[in-house]
Formats: structure tokens, C-alpha cells, sequence
């Protein structure tokens, strides 16, 4: 019986710990983001073939959030934003690996880092006026 | 009404499949037995049957099934309910039991090794086969007897799930510690695996039969013994190649047959799994 009070006040210590930890987490993930991932370059920049894979990428992995043109969906935010307009590749790199989970963004690092750089090469060319045509176009 | 239970438990997947693909996409399993770090997306339920086969020497073939609901409740806290059942040829089908279980991801960021708690109550009797973990002194004389429900197993089992994303691959070691709460000793388990997707860059062109979309790998998963006799006496350990397929925007299938390492092992188990996620369900709830 002694033990099972242990036991149970271990376990209710451990939880709290955790949701303490957690409810502790990121804010602003730009501001975190650490130089030497900044200032990393996308090896596929400028390739549309990788710009059309991120496109799949997109809709098989974000569109259920974000919406199938990027523009957000219920509270989750449009990718379209000045915010992510004016991140560097290196910091939608990160933020996809990392996320921003205090802010309901998961971790995309279950995707090689490849693929998390085919989709920023998406991200970046939704800023080109045709890119957003053909999504619609190809919907 | 435990037959009745145990024939929902194969029918109701079939039936998701039917109604409601439009709305499924895929899932991120790759293993039985061994937790990642990944999470359930927040406001995802993910639908899963995982069958194993048996055919036990000087024992009767079975089936246990486990019928998985996984919900993503925050981006860090992931919780399940599982629904039991096995049938045992030339003996009976049956509703084994429930589990529930939460996961927690204490670390907000990535790391090169990513800890996640996890926290398990089991109530399943003594005829469950679903086989989701192998701890203490578990092994093949366990399923030797006719099928018996007579012994409630209430237990708890807690895991420290380390896991890491390198280079395309995911490598995941699970330290395991289950406790039956009718004052039995703690037994012991561990499960470790690794795998990576075919190909690490997604094809421009939409396909469904690409490297990309399988994962390749292995687990190797055991019992440990218990507080007063730790160690591999007496144990049951098992290596398993792992396929995973994940259809885009569509259910994920995953097989592992697995081979046991011992005396004490079953010969070949054959695992095979089916898993659908209903993205941002939360949401599909309230639009209607």
C-alpha cells in the first residue's frame, strides 16, 4: 500500500515536471533560430523540380493546417505572411525541424532534411504571383 | 458480447476505409513494438490495426489484434486507446481488454537525442495476445495453455523512449518497465530500431509507388527479466525487418515478420499493420 503511494506520487511529480517543461516552451521562433542555421543556404534554390516536390510535400504534410493554397486554415497561420516572406531559408529549415510547439507547430524532422529543404523551396516561391496561380489551377 | 467486440475490432477498420478515405492521409508508424519521438500531429486521430500471427509448437495458431485510436492532444503530449482481441484456432475469439496510454515530450526542440515519457495502464486478461511489448520472462510457454480470461492483468507500464533523426534515419532505443499492480514484480523489456525511407528527396511528380513513400528497417525487442532475476535468463528476444508503405493522402501499411533469437521465443511471428489519419479531426467535428 506504501509502496503504491510512492509509486502513484512519483508518477504525478513526473507529469507535472513534464507539463511544467513544456508550458515553459519557445515563443517567437525567429528570435531563436541560431546563426549558423540562419545562414544556411537551400541546396535546391532555384530548382523547380525541388519547388514542385515541396508543392507534394505541402499538400500531403501542411495543407490540412495550412490550407491547400498556404493561406491558413481555422487558427492555424497563412504562410503567406510578411514573417515568412522575409525568413531566410536557413530559418524555415530550422523552424520545420524544430517547430514551435508551445505555438501548436510540430517537428517535421520525421521528413529527411532533404524533403524539409524541398518544401522550403515551395515556401519560398509561393511569393511568386504564377507559383500561387498554378496551385490554384491545380487544384 | 466479447465475441461481438472482438468482430467489431476487424470490421470497423473496413469500414473507416469505405466511408471515410476522402478525408484520410498517411500515417508515420514504421515500427511495432519501439516508440519514436514523433508525435501525433495536434488534432489528429490516427486509426490503426496491428495484427500479429503465431503458430506456437505444440500450441494452437492465433491472431491477437490491437485496434489503436491515437490522438494528438498538444504537439508534445500524444494519447491512445487501444482495443484487444485475439482468436485462437480451435479454441475461441476474444475481447481481451483495453489499454490507455500518454506520451510526453518533455523537450520542445530537437535535439540529437529526443526523450519522450511515456505512461501505459493496461486492463487486458490473461488470454491477450496482441503482443505489443515483450517484457519480464514472457515467452511461448505463455501460449501453450487454452485460451483463459480468468486472470485480470491490471498493469502499469512506464517507457524512456530516446529517439533521434540523423541523416534521413531514425534510430530509437525504448527502455521498458511494466508492473502488474496485483503486487508483482516490476519486469523489464527493451526495444531498439532503426529505419530510413528508400529515398531521402521526393519525386517532382505525384506517384504513388516511389521510393519515397516505403521505409526500410529493423527492430530487435526483448524481455530483461524482473526485480529479482534480471537479466536474459530465461527471456524472449526478437529481431524483425520492418517494411513500411505510406499511400499519399491514404492509409499506411506496414509487415515485420519476426524471428525469434531463443528457445524461449516463438519461431516466427508475423506482424502487419494498417493506419489512417484523420488530420485536424477536431476540426471535421465541429463543421458539423
Amino acid at each position: 500500500m506504501k509502496r503504491a503511494r510512492i509509486f502513484l506520487l512519483a508518477l504525478c511529480a513526473v507529469l507535472s515536471a513534464t507539463l511544467l517543461l513544456a508550458a515553459a516552451g519557445d515563443g517567437l521562433w525567429v528570435t531563436r533560430v541560431p546563426e549558423k542555421d540562419r545562414a544556411r543556404a537551400n541546396p535546391f534554390a532555384g530548382n523547380a523540380s525541388a519547388q514542385a516536390a515541396g508543392a507534394k510535400l505541402f499538400k500531403q504534410n501542411c495543407a490540412s493546417c495550412h490550407g491547400d493554397d498556404a493561406f491558413g486554415k481555422d487558427h492555424h497561420p497563412s504562410l503567406h505572411s510578411d514573417r515568412v516572406r522575409n525568413a531566410t531559408p536557413g530559418e524555415l529549415q530550422w523552424l520545420l525541424s524544430n517547430g514551435s510547439m508551445k505555438n501548436g507547430m510540430p517537428s517535421w524532422s520525421r521528413l529527411p532534411e532533404q524533403q524539409r529543404w524541398q518544401i522550403v523551396s515551395f515556401l519560398k516561391s509561393l511569393q511568386n504571383a504564377d507559383a500561387q496561380m498554378a496551385i490554384k489551377s491545380d487544384k | 458480447m466479447s465475441r461481438l467486440q472482438a468482430k467489431l475490432a476487424g470490421i470497423l477498420p473496413a469500414l473507416f476505409l469505405v466511408f471515410i478515405y476522402p478525408v484520410l492521409c498517411h500515417a508515420q508508424e514504421n515500427y511495432f513494438i519501439t516508440y519514436t519521438h514523433n508525435m501525433e500531429e495536434p488534432g489528429t486521430l490516427e486509426l490503426s490495426s496491428k495484427s500479429v500471427s503465431g503458430m506456437p509448437r505444440n500450441g494452437n495458431s492465433f491472431i491477437g489484434n490491437a485496434l489503436e485510436f491515437e490522438y494528438g492532444v498538444k504537439t508534445w503530449w500524444t494519447s491512445e486507446l487501444y482495443l484487444d482481441g485475439q482468436t485462437t484456432f480451435g479454441e475461441s475469439t476474444l475481447f481481451t481488454g483495453w489499454r490507455l496510454e500518454n506520451r510526453f515530450r518533455p523537450l520542445l526542440r530537437e535535439h540529437w537525442i529526443n526523450p519522450v515519457l511515456y505512461f501505459e495502464f493496461e486492463n487486458i486478461n490473461s488470454a491477450d495476445k496482441s503482443l505489443l511489448e515483450i517484457v519480464g520472462h514472457d515467452g511461448i510457454s505463455d501460449f501453450l495453455s487454452r485460451n483463459d480470461r480468468s486472470e485480470k492483468e491490471r498493469e502499469a507500464e512506464l517507457r524512456l523512449i530516446l529517439s533521434s533523426n540523423v541523416k534521413g534515419w531514425n534510430i530509437s532505443e525504448n527502455m521498458i518497465a511494466e508492473k502488474n499492480l496485483a503486487a508483482e514484480p516490476w519486469e523489464f523489456g527493451y526495444a531498439v530500431a532503426a529505419s530510413r525511407p528508400l529515398s531521402l528527396i521526393a519525386s517532382p511528380n505525384p506517384c504513388v509507388l516511389c521510393r519515397e513513400n516505403f521505409s526500410l528497417g529493423a527492430e530487435l525487442y526483448g524481455g530483461l527479466g524482473d526485480r529479482y532475476s534480471f537479466g536474459l535468463n530465461n527471456t524472449s528476444h526478437y529481431l524483425a525487418p520492418t517494411l513500411a508503405f505510406r499511400m499519399p493522402n491514404g492509409p499506411s501499411f506496414q509487415i515485420s515478420p519476426a524471428a525469434g533469437l531463443n528457445k524461449n521465443s516463438h519461431g516466427m511471428l508475423l506482424r502487419f499493420g494498417v493506419s489512417y489519419e484523420f488530420n485536424q479531426f477536431a476540426s471535421l467535428w465541429r463543421s458539423r
